[in-house]
């Protein structure tokens, strides 16, 4: 019997907002513990939420982003359960009127496009943090309560850990385009849940899933999806039945282990919040905020095709993150070519990025300096070799590309006056070499480049230097 | 000799500014009063005399002018409203000792206005009741008969104003809570619209219901007092930002032509004989004063307790959670783990009937229940609304009795909590409706007063105040004064 993977996952993603979503406090935290809050956040008796509109209006962002239709008449609810990180033993949430719904963002794997649909978008208040100490105590962190947060929930459509991959990469990318949130799930303002479950081929219903938790990277989504597929698979195989459960995932082992048991569906008591009123989003609102999107991924995608002429994967590649993507765009203005910006960027770049575990924004790398770089090697002033060595020095220590060649002697030696006698001195001391090349033995040429190029301490430009050579070697 | 306490704002305020009296005085003396009745009335759970004396002497160095109608006028507040540094308790075992750190917004208000805070004062445990025997600490007694319930849950803001140890306080009314105390110990108290007050700093009951206002010993103060708290809060989402008029400025005695709708529904079955009398003279009056008073329907309003219950109890369930024993307020000596905080400090800190309560609206909030109850409650509180509106299309006050009957004895109803519902069926659906409904003293039966409801359109209660000042010129109901044991109200 063979399986059919289906994957849904929920996504949520921290507001970058000034402010929390009910509450004046500021929304940034890593501060000292309980430093960001006040009575409202403490959930103070007689206190009142009251909502902060930017909230909403990012809410509306991401959602249109995401394909959503808005819910022109749109609520809160109070979802209840007692915990200490959530201090008024509810959470405002959105249950039955999201800000959106009926969304779709479009993946690619190995070079097949499928659109994934977007059940819903709403808008909530973040919990705080419990701290367990030692001695059995446990704190309780509230600099976080009330930050705002989107859960983006998809529809149960993926059918592989690579789409999920794909489709989690895609929502990042989109909610970062629309300045909405920072999306780092390393940091947490993105957060995933997966729901996971098998079902025998040509089957219709949905199998017993399970819920992941503790994902938190992309690359932990797909290994701990891709854990739990076999081990689903292990378990129905051997005539076993999948419990509805939620497993954490082992970020040592790779494995996903027994959070819970699920019994039944908690009752969480929802019902409308009634200290915010309901709230009418006009046409023109939702017009407003339609036009206040940036351009995003999918366009700049077809524009790099289309105007720039990259290929599908450049394009693609390049547009994974903003940062990456506005850097590139950037590196144009400075005058480089659009395929030399773009080999740079994914090559070169991105394999310095990975290595050092850095990001763009952090190294001394500017579009102006390898725009100017790029220019030194269409004009033949550096080799693509000696670019290298240029290219580590601006991303490490920055500076004008053109000063880093010059202070460190690195211009390309093209003019045959100066490079004749060197070829001819390599020549002198590499007879059998020649005999050889004359015997049609090609590879004797690539020999005494070599030798030429060490001489020059790789500075001859290539091009120049095979034809001397050429001619040289004709007249021996 | 009329003392200070039997005065009027106006009067006193006069007597303020041109320093007949001093705000040090005025204050000395009311904590005189209060010293004097309270063995018998048992209306305030913390007296705030030291800042009180503090902030008359403030002012009396800076001097009370005449735009200042209320300053230096001292004011009782109902404790489940938050006041900074004073002691505020819901009348709760879970808040006995709590200290807040901020002002409701009504309390700045009261402080802008420069009435003083002499103390805060007694009610049904989280405003949960009608009689003010569900209070943890103490039970207040109406200031006609210390025999009978003083009502509830406001029950020591309205025994206190009666009995003369305050001229004005504030309430809150989320079934009735102001009204039908006002009613049984013969005072004016006002719900105002929902929406007029902010509720930033009300401890709350049931969110969407909830409403602070005022309770005077007659119809000026009254609108006096509620020009001062109302107005738009951006604290309160659900605050209206519209322009407050002065509540004063009709106060004419003119009615002439004004219609009025006496719901047959308020008149039937389960009203006092004497109640329903007193409340026919009143008709009476309107007629003689120039109204036009009607007999209307409001078809829905017997559904007005259950769809209360369910609504005003499910809400309960989920404002009162925050009561964990983590943050604030009592913690159970007795836990060994979380579980343990949560349900002891719940149990022993939380009294009956505010059990019953979040018992009622943790099921009626239920999978499985919700749409037959809590769903189903909100669809028929659309209908009361409904109700409302019709009527208000064509008339511009609604009046009928305050409560079915005056004040019972002390312990009567305490075990019975049906027949203790039933008894705020006449006050119930205004809240449900958000509209403003007041209570004036409309008569005596047995010795004990009649409340005669006044309801309103939304933000209508200039238009109620108008009416009730022009009752109240026409009746000499507000100018009885209840024997208080302890000293005879001249």
């Amino acid at each position: 019997m063979n399986f059919e993977t289906v994957i849904g996952l929920e996504v949520h993603v921290e507001l970058n907002t000034n402010s929390k979503i009910f509450s004046p406090t500021p929304a940034h935290f890593g501060a000292e513990p309980n430093s960001n809050t006040n009575i409202i956040d403490w959930s103070y008796p007689g206190v009142l939420p009251v909502m902060n509109e930017r909230a909403l209006e990012f809410g509306m962002k991401a959602a249109l982003a995401l394909n959503c239709q808005i819910s022109q008449l749109t609520h809160f609810d109070r979802k209840n359960y007692f915990y200490p990180d959530n201090p008024k033993a509810y959470q405002i949430s959105q249950f039955d009127e999201p800000i959106g719904h009926d969304g779709w963002i479009e993946i690619e794997v190995e070079g097949k496009k499928k659109k994934i649909r977007i059940e819903r978008v709403h808008l909530e208040e973040d919990a705080g943090k419990n701290i367990h100490g030692s001695a059995g105590y446990s704190y309780v962190d509230l600099n976080r309560q009330g930050t705002p947060l989107i859960e983006i929930v998809s529809e149960a459509d993926m059918r592989s850990p690579e789409e999920a991959y794909a489709y989690l990469e895609a929502v990042r990318s989109v909610i970062q385009f629309t300045g909405v949130s920072d999306v780092k799930m390393e940091e947490g303002s993105m957060r995933c849940d997966a729901n996971i479950s098998l079902r025998p081929y040509g089957q219709e219903a949905f199998g017993t899933k399970t819920e992941l938790k503790n994902l938190n990277s992309l690359s932990f989504v797909k290994k701990g999806l891709a854990f739990e597929e076999k081990r689903q698979a292990r378990v129905l195989l051997s005539g076993g039945v999948i419990d509805q459960e939620t497993r954490r995932y082992d970020e040592a082992t790779a494995e996903t282990l027994l959070m819970r048991v699920k019994e039944g569906s908690s009752d969480y008591r929802y019902f409308p919040e009634p200290d915010i009123p309901k709230f009418e989003i006009s046409n023109k609102w939702i017009e407003k905020i339609r036009a206040s999107l940036p351009e995003l991924p999918q366009e700049r995608r077809q524009r790099y095709r289309d105007q720039l002429g990259l290929p599908e994967y450049d394009a693609m590649v390049l547009t994974l993150t903003k940062e990456m993507s506005d850097f590139f765009e950037a590196t144009l203005e400075n005058g480089a070519d659009a395929k030399q910006a773009s080999n740079w960027l994914m090559g070169e770049v991105s394999g310095y990025l990975n290595s050092e575990k850095m990001e763009l924004g952090a190294t001394k790398l500017t579009p102006n300096n390898l725009a100017g770089m790029i220019q030194l090697i269409a004009d033949g002033t550096i080799s693509s070799k000696i670019a290298k060595k240029v290219f580590k020095e601006l991303i490490e220590n920055g500076g004008d590309a053109k000063e880093v060649v010059e202070a460190k002697g690195l211009v390309q030696l093209s003019d045959p006056a100066q490079l004749l006698p060197l070829i001819n001195e390599v020549l002198d001391q590499n007879q059998q070499s020649i005999d050889d090349f004359k015997n049609g033995k090609d590879r004797a040429v690539g020999f005494l480049v070599g030798q030429i190029m060490k001489a020059t301490k790789g500075k001859a430009n290539p091009g120049v230097l095979n034809q001397l050579l050429k001619v040289e070697l004709e007249k021996r | 000799m009329t003392k200070l306490y039997d005065l009027d704002l106006v009067t006193l305020h006069e007597k303020l500014t041109t320093k007949e009296i001093s705000a040090t005085e005025l204050t000395k003396a009311t904590f005189d009063r209060i010293k004097e009745t309270e063995a018998n009335i048992d209306a305030f759970l913390t007296l705030n005399e030291e800042k009180a004396m503090q902030k008359a002497a403030e002012l009396d160095q800076a001097g009370i002018t005449s735009d200042q109608p209320l300053a230096g006028i001292p004011i009782g507040i109902k404790d489940n409203i938050v006041t900074k540094d004073l002691r505020t308790t819901a009348a709760s075992k879970i808040l006995a000792n709590f200290e807040p750190i901020y002002d409701a917004t009504v309390m700045n208000k009261v402080y802008q206005a420069g009435l003083i805070p002499v103390g805060k004062l007694n009610m049904d445990e989280f405003a949960m009741g009608g009689s003010t025997e569900n209070s943890y600490f103490k039970t207040t007694k109406n200031a006609w008969d210390q025999t009978k319930v003083p009502g509830g849950s406001s029950g020591g803001s309205a025994a206190a104003v009666a009995a003369g140890q305050i001229p004005v306080s504030l309430g809150s009314d989320t079934g009735g809570s102001i009204r039908q105390p006002a009613g049984f110990n013969g005072i004016v108290g006002m719900k105002p619209t929902y929406g007029r007050v902010s509720r930033f700093g009300l401890i709350a009951f049931a969110s969407s219901l909830d409403q602070i206002g005022t309770l005077t010993r007659n119809v000026k103060d009254n609108a006096l007092a509620l020009n001062a708290i109302s107005g738009y809060d951006k604290k309160d989402g659900t605050s209206a930002n519209l322009a407050v008029p002065d509540f004063t400025a009709g106060l004419t005695g003119a009615i002439k032509g004004m219609r009025i709708g006496v719901p047959k529904e308020f008149m039937g079955e389960g009203i006092q004989k004497e109640v329903r009398e007193a409340v026919e003279k009143a008709v009476i009056t309107f007629k003689e004063l120039g109204a036009i008073v009607e007999e209307i329907s409001l078809p829905h309003s017997k559904y007005g307790v259950a769809v209360y219950y369910i609504i005003a109890s499910s809400e309960a369930s989920s404002n009162l959670q925050r009561f964990d024993g983590i943050r604030y307020g009592y913690r159970s000596e007795n836990v060994k783990n979380l579980e343990d905080v949560y349900v002891n400090s719940r149990t022993e800190g939380f009294g009956m009937e505010v059990k019953r309560r979040i018992m009622l609206g943790t099921f009626s909030l239920s999978a499985g229940y919700y749409d037959a109850y809590f769903k189903k409650a909100g669809q028929v509180r659309s209908l009361i609304k409904q109700d409302f509106d019709r009527a208000f299309e064509k008339y511009d006050l609604i009046i009928g009795p305050t409560s079915p009957t005056v004040a019972y004895g002390l312990g009567e109803n305490i075990n019975d909590p049906i027949t203790m519902y039933m008894s705020d069926i006449l006050t119930i659906p205004v809240n449900l409706a958000g509209v403003p409904g007041m209570s004036i003293p409309c008569g005596f039966a047995a010795g004990l007063p009649v409340g005669l409801q006044i309801i309103g359109k939304h933000f209508d209660e200039a238009t109620m105040y108008k009416a009730a000042y022009a009752f109240e010129q026409a009746t000499d109901f507000h100018q009885q004064k209840p024997t208080i044991l302890g000293g005879i109200a001249e």
